[in-house]
């Protein structure tokens, strides 16, 4: 019974992934190709063996400038979260607060942010993680804030008139209800919010800052037409948006085991 | 009926929904109905009758614009403070998050029991639905049928006097339907609850209840009360006997009387 499953666990997370996965290595020998094929000059489009191999020359660089970059990614991550998850929960119990606030925040969500980052870079040092942290701080901010007031917001009215009926206090239908009920919510903007805050620190790096950060080493090397050494950093850029996703993914499962159960019932 | 016997006692209910112009809605006009401790009450008419909105003043989910409701002999609104009520809606509405037995306790959460005294009445409300082997399951592994008897083991579980419950099997189909009709009256008579019930389906009101009340849309009111006194325990049988079909057209000629008015 229980190797049965297994394999039809295995067969099923097979099916899953492997579409991708050809893919990814289907478009990696298409590229090689196309680059041999239409003899591509190589400072401009370098073949994917070559940045493999600058990667691997480059490594002692590259991987600890990604590694300066996403902590200041983590850092703003981390206090956007936090201060959106306070303020929704401050403006689920004031519903007045949150009325005259959700217009605004919307606004100031669809306006781009990261053009505020030469700005950021004068208030504080260049140099200084904060000038990134707190660029990446503002992008999270928004989206977190709006999607968890929405989800402590939206619940099903007979919900409500349950807990009424159990003359439950609003603390108590905030815990036991507004708070489990917005988690789905607060997590997939958390989630998007992760890719967000890698873009945010490295386009903000692109304005200038420290020498050990990973967008001014792309926009270094960049310039001076070393694509495979900027592909190379691209790639860590890349591993980084990805890893801080899978781990947000991974909270996510563990905080509501519950949420992946359903979604895996109605694939 | 002397007033200590009243369950409910409703007089000169109005309620109104205040809406701009055309958007008001005079929901109730004049109600009157004395429901007695222990009786299965059946609330019974056409959409926009408001026997849901005469549910929800008896909970206290709604206040009267004029008019009193009392429930053991108090306001409405202190029997909701004291926990005089239990719940029961068309959807289940359990909560994705908590087990079968944890959706059973939260009333008693809410309401301060203690660990263990929850876990016991939480075990003993689901062998009542015959879901004992369930309590480690969560919502969605459980049938529509299913989820709903998790739903009344909740409304029950804090030992509530009054059962209310808006259309509670709507949802279900026939088969289901009337296999939890039995169980209602099983647990009725187990549990010695006053229980009131809005339905859409004569057969159902018929086959459960000690009265049906029947009602009259636009604004709502009571057209006529319908005694059903075909003995007790009711079975399948009961289902089957003339007596029965007789009240089911006592039933549908009060019904087509509203209508047509």
């Amino acid at each position: 019974m229980t190797t049965a499953v297994a394999t039809s666990d295995r067969s099923r997370l097979l099916r899953r992934y492997l579409p991708a996965v050809a893919i990814f290595f289907g478009g990696l020998a298409l590229w090689e190709a196309v680059v041999i094929l239409f003899d591509i000059e190589g400072f401009l489009l370098p073949r994917p063996s070559e940045i493999l191999t600058t990667f691997v020359d480059e490594a002692g660089t590259v991987v600890p400038a990604g590694w300066f970059t996403f902590r200041e990614a983590l850092a703003g991550f981390a206090v956007g979260s936090a201060a959106a998850i306070v303020v929704s929960l401050v403006t689920a119990r004031w519903t007045l607060i949150r009325e005259g606030l959700l217009p605004f925040a919307i606004a100031v969500n669809a306006t781009p942010i990261i053009a505020l980052a030469p700005i950021f870079n004068q208030w504080f040092s260049v140099t200084s993680i904060w000038s990134k942290a707190s660029i990446v701080a503002v992008i999270v901010f928004f989206p977190v804030m709006i999607n968890t007031t929405r989800g402590l917001s939206e619940v099903d009215p007979a919900s409500l008139e349950l807990l009424r009926s159990y003359a439950a206090k609003p603390t108590e239908v905030v815990r036991k209800v507004r708070i489990p009920n917005a988690l789905p919510f607060m997590f997939s903007a958390m989630k998007v919010g992760t890719t967000l805050s890698v873009i945010a620190a490295i386009v903000s790096e692109y304005f200038g800052g420290s020498r050990k950060a990973l967008g001014v080493y792309i926009s270094q090397q960049a310039a001076l037409l070393h694509l495979a050494e900027a592909w190379a950093a691209i790639v860590v850029a890349s591993a980084m948006g990805i890893i801080f996703y899978a781990s947000i993914s991974l909270i996510e499962r563990i905080v509501m085991p519950w949420h992946a159960s359903i979604r895996a019932t109605t694939d | 009926m002397t007033a200590a016997a009243n369950a409910v006692a409703i007089s000169s209910v109005d309620k109104v929904f205040d809406g701009k112009g055309s958007s008001r809605v005079e929901a109730l006009r004049g109600i009157d109905l004395q429901i007695a401790d222990g009786e299965f009450v059946s609330l019974i008419g056409p959409s926009g009758c408001g026997k849901s909105t005469l549910l929800r003043l008896i909970g206290d989910l709604l206040e009267p614009t004029a008019g009193t409701v009392e429930v053991y002999g108090k306001p409405a609104h202190q029997a909701r403070l004291d926990r005089d009520y239990g719940m029961v809606f068309q959807h289940a509405t359990l909560y994705d998050w908590r087990s079968i037995t944890a959706n059973v306790q939260l009333p008693l959460e809410v309401m301060g029991v203690d660990k263990g005294e929850r876990a016991r009445r939480a075990a003993s409300m689901l062998d009542l639905v015959q879901l004992h082997e369930f309590g480690d399951h969560y919502p969605w592994q459980l049938s529509g049928g299913m989820q709903q008897r998790v739903a009344i083991a909740r409304a029950l579980s804090f030992e509530p006097r009054l059962l209310l419950m808006d259309e509670p099997f709507g949802a279900l189909d026939e088969m289901t339907r009337e296999r939890m009709q039995s169980e209602v009256l099983d647990v009725w008579r187990k549990t010695e609850t006053t229980v009131v019930f809005v339905t859409h389906s004569i057969p159902e009101a018929v086959f459960l209840s000690s009265r049906v009340v029947v009602m009259s849309p636009r604004p709502g009111r009571i057209a006529s009360v319908v005694d059903v006194d075909l003995s007790r325990p009711r079975t399948d049988d009961t289902r089957e006997h003339p007596r029965f079909y007789e009240k089911l057209t006592e039933v549908r000629e009060a019904l087509r009387a509203v209508e047509a008015a």
